[in-house]
């Protein structure tokens, strides 16, 4: 096959198109493990959650053919899974890393064991339409890319916003990111600790879940076993490489979204000096290499919330 | 005025085999500064701890405005207008100075105006003379901002009494001057102050009236204009104190420590010792002046091995000993006395007899080939205690749960135990070893180096108190920015030209 000559526009424009479809799957779960891990509770669970969150709005936009229907189902199903996360390490105080770990075996399990007959039977649904944003659309390169996609990528742009306002606004953001610092001291002061870590680890959850919904409402057409293909951990890593703070995470998020449309890019324009499988690798590289890289004590020791993944007990 | 507006009444608290507090009475009027002093293990922290909510009583009567309440948290004392600057600071590094002072106040909205909270608390703050900028994250600030910034949190809940627990002791002098004047101005608004402390020049120079505890009981309360130190010394220890030391002549045995030209660079590469160069001899204690963070800890730990240099040489007795390891250190006789207590200094969950040999654990007196032996540790432990005036319920009762002093006591007993009766050639390197210790204690710490001295051991030792520099050190050296700006005979030295230079204007 000889290379096919497309203008670098139309290219850019398509890379960035799948910039944003891959990167706001990954935003949603990043903003909501960001939430979740502020309040000190680490929730490794994330790719279970997505998993099963997928799976829900997938079996319920069959049933209605309403999307908003079926993101609060994905959203409910994060948030029930993670609800198990946070009685296990708020209220009986176990090992986070291991409770985490446990619901992503969960939630992949579960999703693999309700959707087989749905991935036998070849149900297909219509990916949800993209909305045009009027004027901003016109813009080129980011006009299609960003400003031409489906409701859910915009609710990702919304919650950074959103979660950035509520995190250092607002007074529970400030109860929840001191209790995510120093639960002890935000006890004495009042703050209900148990309470605050229950609802930042659901609505994380919930937002894991709706993450979900975006995969596969908005880019796969059916269902199938390891539709998540490790995005969760991608968006650990992102948690990470964000420092904790949802605004860096809308440019991690589209980052680590541009490094994995490069195989599908390369490929459209026949560049195949480097093996795809190569590209395929490379998000999970540079997840692995952020996690060495930002796990360096000395940037952990000052962005990370200091009381992460530590059960909090009151003592008298 | 005359009000009482606190009146404790025979409080009683008992720790696992310790009466900390032994029916101690305790009264507070309106716009006073109230001194509460005691030696280490006193029982001061404690009684404030219940006052404030953190301990419950075993029984005693606590009245504000003269009726009768219950504290059962913070909370409830902050509501009664109680709050309290502990020992080490509680606040969250990470957050600003505003995040830190709102934190908890009902004073806010759901969505908050951090400029306008901002605002207030500048206000606030100059009102009082605390200087500090409210929006700075709070790892950035100096240990005396982050006390205002604690002091802040409790004016901004409208606090009117208000516990200070050893503030002095993390402060500089200037900083200190600083902090009285502010607390005149809050007393002089009508704020009651509840000052701990064990150092006799502050009860006199801040307080109005003084309460002394001593082992858990009140001994006396007293008009401070109506007393001074060396009565009240008698009554924190028991028995009198000296306050000026004599030394013997010095006798020079000879080089132990040479150190040439050693830089450290910090973990981003900055340079924190920019080329330092002195000899110590046998038989000679310098102490070494200065604000903190200006080298002192960097060079402290070159010597003991702690750090990499990454120029100069480090000489021990003549042997070279650049970059050895801190066991290497130890064993060519360089003792290091750390800064933290916690941490650095001990190990928190071991107990007393066990913090006392981490370093000796291959001792053949109290290791066998494969067990430690147990019996030979405990006496080992029970005749430290018993030298060093360890206030404690047993030796076997984990680190942790030791007052402040106490607990410098014992990693002074673990570092000198084992060399106070040796022959010298040693080289102690203290890091402001008096820090937290009462009266008594310091005189034990101050002559114990005198005598370590007196036998041949070279002394280093840091300290921010000038008075204690001068009373016992033979040479005084002055640290500004990495560097030895001043080195100064102990007979010829005098306090203003050393604050001058601690403070970087003049070289000698
Ligand atoms: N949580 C605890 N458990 C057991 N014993 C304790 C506890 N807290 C304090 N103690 C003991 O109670 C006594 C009084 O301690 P406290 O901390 O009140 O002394 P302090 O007067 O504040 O001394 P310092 O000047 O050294 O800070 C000490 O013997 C201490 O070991
Ligand atoms: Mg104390």
């Amino acid at each position: 096959m000889e290379a096919i000559k497309v203008d670098p526009l139309t290219i850019l424009t398509t890379m960035f198109i799948l910039m944003v479809q891959e990167g706001s799957i990954l935003l949603v779960a990043t903003l909501g493990e960001i939430f979740t891990e502020r309040s000190g509770i680490l929730n490794l669970g994330v790719e279970g959650l997505i998993c099963f969150g997928a799976l829900s709005s997938f079996i319920v936009y069959y049933l209605t053919g309403n999307w908003i229907i079926a993101t609060l189902a994905a959203a409910s199903a994060g948030l029930m899974l993670s609800l198990i996360h946070a009685f296990v390490s708020i209220t009986l105080k176990a090992n986070q890393t291991v409770s985490g770990l446990a619901i992503t075996i969960l939630g992949l399990g579960l999703s693999s064991f309700i959707g087989r007959p749905i991935a036998l039977s070849r149900i297909r649904i219509d990916p949800l339409e993209s909305v045009r944003v009027p004027l901003l659309s016109e813009i080129p390169v980011i006009g299609p890319s960003f400003f031409n996609q489906n409701p859910l990528v915009y609710f990702s742009y919304i919650m950074v916003i959103v979660l950035w306002f509520i995190l250092y606004k607002t007074r529970f953001g400030l109860n929840l990111r001191s209790v995510g610092e120093n639960p002890s001291m935000a006890d004495s002061l009042g703050i209900n600790v148990f309470l605050t870590r229950y609802v930042a680890t659901s609505v994380g959850g919930a937002l894991c879940g709706i993450s979900g919904a975006l995969l596969i409402l908005g880019y796969y057409p059916s269902w199938y076993d390891g539709i998540t293909a490790g995005r969760g951990w991608i968006a650990v890593a992102l948690v990470i490489f964000s420092s904790w703070n949802p605004l860096y995470a809308f440019f991690g998020a589209y980052f680590f979204g541009l490094v994995g449309t490069l195989n599908a890019t390369f490929q459209s324009i026949g560049f195949r000096a480097i093996p795809t499988d190569f590209f395929r690798t490379l998000p999970y590289l540079l997840t692995i290499l952020v996690l060495i890289i930002f796990s360096s004590t000395r940037f952990r020791r000052r962005k990370m919330p200091a009381s992460l993944g530590k059960p909090y007990t009151r003592e008298l | 005025m005359d009000e009482n507006v606190l009146e404790m009444v025979d409080i009683v608290k008992v720790f696992p085999g310790v009466i900390a507090n032994d029916r101690v009475n305790f009264s507070l009027k309106a716009g006073e500064i109230h001194a509460l002093l005691g030696e280490n293990g006193a029982g001061k922290t404690t009684l404030m701890n219940i006052l404030y909510g953190i301990y419950r009583m075993d029984s005693g009567v606590i009245k504000v405005d003269g009726r009768k309440v219950t504290i059962r948290s913070p909370r409830d004392a902050i509501k009664l207008g109680i709050g309290m600057v502990h020992q080490n600071f509680k606040l969250i590094p990470a957050h600003t100075v505003v995040e830190n002072v709102i934190l908890g106040s009902e004073k806010n909205g759901f969505i908050l105006d951090l400029k306008k909270s901002g605002e207030e608390i500048k206000n606030l703050a100059s009102s009082f003379g605390l200087k500090v900028d409210p929006f700075s994250e709070v790892w950035k600030l100096s240990m005396g901002e982050r006390q205002r910034v604690e002091i802040l949190k409790l004016l901004y809940k409208n606090v009117r009494i208000m516990i200070l627990d050893e503030p002095t002791a993390v402060l500089t002098p200037q900083e200190k001057r600083e902090l009285f004047s502010s607390l005149r101005e809050m007393s002089s608004k009508g704020k009651s102050i509840i000052f701990i402390t064990h150092k006799l020049d502050e009860v006199l120079e801040i307080s109005d009236r003084v309460t002394v505890l001593r082992r858990g009981k009140n001994v006396a309360t007293k008009v401070t204009k109506e007393t001074n130190k060396i009565e009240l010394a008698n009554l924190m220890i028991g028995r009198p104190i000296i306050f000026e030391y004599s030394k013997n002549p010095q006798k020079l045995s000879g080089l132990v420590l040479k150190v040439e030209n050693v830089r450290v660079l910090d973990e981003e590469g900055n340079v924190r010792l920019k080329g330092v160069s002195f000899s110590l001899n046998g038989g000679e204690i310098v102490g070494v002046a200065g604000i903190a963070g200006n080298g002192q800890k960097e060079l402290a730990e070159a010597i003991t091995g702690l750090k990499r240099v990454s120029s100069g040489k480090i000489f021990v007795r003549g042997k070279d000993l650049t970059n050895a390891s801190p066991k290497k250190f130890f064993d060519n006789g360089v003792l290091f006395i750390p800064e933290e207590r916690l941490g650095v200094g001990t190990a928190p969950n071991l107990s007393i007899a066990e913090n006392l040999i981490l370093k000796s654990y291959d001792n053949k007196l109290f290791s066998g080939p494969v067990f430690l032996n147990f019996d030979a540790i405990q006496k080992f432990a029970e005749k430290l205690v018993k030298d060093f005036e360890i206030l404690c319920s047993s030796v076997n009762v984990p680190v942790k749960f030791l007052s402040g002093g106490n607990l410098q006591k014992v990693v002074l007993a673990r570092e000198l135990g084992n060399i106070i009766n040796n022959a010298g050639g040693n080289v102690i390197v203290a890091m402001y070893p008096t820090r937290g210790l009462d009266v008594g204690a310091t005189e034990y710490v101050r002559k114990l180096f005198l005598k370590m001295r007196d036998e041949g051991n070279a002394i280093i030792f840091f300290s921010e108190d000038l008075e204690e520099i001068l009373s016992i050190s033979d040479r005084v050296f002055v640290m500004f920015d990495g560097r030895i700006v001043g080195e100064i005979d102990s007979s010829e030295a005098d306090v203003e030209k050393i604050g001058l230079m601690m403070a970087g204007s003049v070289a000698s």
